[in-house]
């Protein structure tokens, strides 16, 4: 065992998954000299680079290359730099990776991996800090994932690597350095599609993934101590296919419902949470089903304060727990 | 009898080959003009088709090793996808949407060629979307250190996409086995050239990628064909890319939903059918004594009935089970191995 922090994680899972299978290659730019967060520090010495290959600046190009390279017996994880410019690779993931299986009535298939840095809370602008599960979960085919903890990350980058499937591999930024944990020196994976219980509780469901997570677990534990608010903390890790299952279990368990995102709020992933605990857990429900997520303006502004202004943090989402507890 | 060694022109190709060539062109024409009349009858919804273009495409394909190399087509490119080895009952089949369609079972429109074992890629409707999966493919092909090559197909308005230039571009950086061949017949649907481009050949901007480019008259099968031969060797030999602008003309509309009077002139399409492929190639065989007139009509008989059947056998082909719509969205458990 040893203590790591997500990025460490995540670059021990291609790195082991490299080591594993020799038709796995690591593509995008600036990869060979580690990436622009060191997510691939390394791999360069130990695989070359043909197996760590430094693209041109071509987003489309590097998806659409992995797509092509999938289809002749290699394994490809094509590293977008930021999710905020994967948008010129729209239509290779769309059109091409999602569909290629479908509309060959199941005869070509892409298992691809697709990794993207997201997320606000780093200064980073209107351009380094989109959240852009939603529009990939919108999308039959695809696979995507949100990963909050260096423990799900290297489980879940994994299992994404052996999947057959094309899946999105979302990091946040903000998460990849928060704090370390304790990862197993053997090689475990964590299963797609399954929520898992941060914090047991009892008087409200708290439904998130991501960064959110972190302030959602901390917003309970403030809860706890403050208001002797018990709330059972779920994250999603993976938002397509989202495990309805251990939500609507836990719904009727508490009665009550709180989503939480970081994305802006019309159209979020949270949206499809909602709907489906509306239709589903209808008779199981004590209160409105509520949503904390940013506004509806692009995330996020350069300065800082203005940024704060926008995203859900603790505070916030421990708000919005007490007034939903009092309905 | 006339040795064909010496004829020149006919690249070493034997009096078989020449008119296995032959017989793959004037396939592509009939399944092309049968695609078109099934649509005219109302049985097929939608029609696109590359009569016109028959030599650029079987010329290039000659060249490919079927099941070796590797094709990622675009919708006109009947003439390749035979040559490669598919059927008239292969593309009907796909034509009338029908569940034996090896494409995708009436999923994709027509002309959306695939057929995994003879390694035609299935390609969408996205004009340029295609092209980088071949240089992925070449990229894998090079990296696996396999003797193949990939060649893909597109029409002039695809090389105003960024797909096209990015991934000329990476082709160019790694050197990769593969073809890249342009079917330019002036129009992207109604959008003639001069307005899609400031250059006159689509050849000319290889050079800013780093590897050749060959203008080649597209009607003139033989001529396309040792373009393409020389792209294989320079392929093969891993001297990298070659981009092939094949210059031909689409004799028939954009598309069955298309009427092309609304933006060519008949004037201008009449002096094309004056260099229709097939034709000029039925003139050169004659020429040099590879075959006689009767000799080609009897191709073209058996041609005639093996369309005829193929369009019978695929008529009353069934339909996919409609709720078999919902699957393959994903990877299915049992495909796993
Ligand atoms: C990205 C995209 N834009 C528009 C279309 C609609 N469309 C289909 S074919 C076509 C023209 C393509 O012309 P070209 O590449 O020259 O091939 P041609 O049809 O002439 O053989 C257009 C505009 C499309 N399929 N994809």
């Amino acid at each position: 065992m040893a203590e790591k922090t997500m990025v460490e994680a995540i670059r021990d899972a291609m790195f082991e998954e490299m080591k594993r299978d020799d038709r796995i290659i690591l593509m995008g730019e600036d990869v060979g000299s580690g990436g622009v967060f060191r997510a691939s520090e390394g791999l360069l010495d130990e695989f070359g680079p043909e197996r760590c290959m430094d693209t041109p600046l071509a987003e489309s190009c590097i998806v659409g290359a992995a797509i092509g390279a999938s289809l002749n017996g290699i394994l490809p994880i094509a590293e977008m730099q930021f999710a905020s410019f994967s948008h010129p690779a729209f239509d290779q993931i769309i059109s091409e990776a999602a569909r290629m299986h479908y509309r060959s009535n199941g005869t070509w298939s892409v298992p691809l991996v697709i990794r993207a840095p997201y997320g606000a809370g780093i200064h980073g602008g209107p351009y380094h800090s989109q959240s852009i599960e939603a529009f990939y979960a919108h999308v039959p085919g695809l696979k995507v994932i949100c990963v909050a903890t260096p423990y799900d990350a290297k489980g879940l980058l994994k299992s994404a690597i052996r999947d057959p499937n094309p899946v999105i591999f979302l990091e946040h930024k903000k998460a990849y350095r928060l704090s370390r944990q304790e990862i197993p020196d053997e090689d475990y994976t964590v299963p797609i599609g399954k929520a898992e219980i941060k914090r047991e509780g009892s008087d409200m469901t708290l439904v998130t993934y991501g960064l959110m997570t972190h302030h959602s677990l901390k917003a309970a534990e403030t809860v706890q101590d403050e208001d002797g608010l018990s709330v059972e903390v779920i994250d999603l890790r993976t938002v397509s296919p989202w495990d309805r299952e251990a939500v609507l279990a836990s719904v009727e368990k508490t009665g009550k419902v709180l989503i939480v995102y970081e994305d802006n709020l019309t159209g979020g992933f949270g949206a499809e949470v909602a709907a489906t605990i509306a239709q589903d857990a209808f008779d199981h429900l004590d209160g409105p089903v509520t949503r904390v997520a940013s506004p509806d303006v692009p995330i996020a502004p350069f300065a800082g304060p203005l940024e704060e202004y926008l995203l859900p943090n603790p505070e916030k989402i421990a708000s919005a727990i007490r007034d939903l507890a009092a309905y | 009898m006339v040795s064909v060694k010496d004829i020149p022109g006919a690249s070493g190709l034997t009096k078989e080959q020449l008119l296995a060539m032959y017989q793959k062109m004037a396939l592509a024409r009939a399944v092309g003009e049968r695609e078109r009349m099934l649509n005219r009858l109302g049985k097929g919804p939608f029609a696109v088709t590359g009569e016109g273009q028959e030599a650029a495409q079987v010329g290039v394909a000659f060249a490919l090793r079927p099941g070796q190399d590797w094709i990622v087509p675009y919708y006109r490119d009947i003439g390749v996808a035979l040559t490669i080895g598919q059927t008239p009952r292969d593309l009907l089949l796909a034509h009338l949407f029908r569940a034996e369609d090896i494409s995708g079972g009436g999923r994709n429109m027509p002309s959306h060629f695939s057929d995994p074992k003879l390694r035609i890629v299935s390609t969408s409707a996205c004009v340029g979307t295609q092209i980088p999966h071949a240089v992925g493919i070449a990229l894998a092909s090079k990296l696996r250190k396999l003797d193949e090559v990939t060649a893909t197909f597109f029409g002039d308005g695809a090389t105003s996409t960024g797909d096209w230039h990015e991934s000329m571009n990476f082709a160019g950086i790694h050197k990769l086995p593969v073809i890249f061949v342009c079917e330019q017949n002036w129009y992207a649907i109604s959008v003639p050239w001069r307005k899609q481009a400031a250059v006159e050949s689509v050849a000319s901007r290889a050079e800013g990628y780093g590897f050749p480019g060959v203008s080649v008259d597209g009607n003139d099968v033989l001529a396309v064909y040792r373009v393409a031969k020389q792209a294989m060797s320079r392929a093969r030999d891993g001297e990298g890319p070659t981009l092939i602008e094949a210059v031909t003309y689409r004799l028939v509309p954009h598309t069955s939903d298309d009427d092309d009077r609304r933006y060519r002139s008949r004037e201008e399409v009449e002096e094309w059918k004056k260099k229709d492929p097939l034709i000029r190639f039925s003139a050169w065989i004659e020429e040099h004594g590879i075959a006689d007139h009767s000799d080609l009509e009897r191709i073209q008989e058996k041609i005639a009935q093996e369309v005829d059947e193929a369009s019978e056998y695929a008529e009353q082909a069934p339909v996919a089970e409609p709720e078999s719509a919902l699957r393959h969205v994903y990877v299915e458990e049992e495909e796993v191995v």
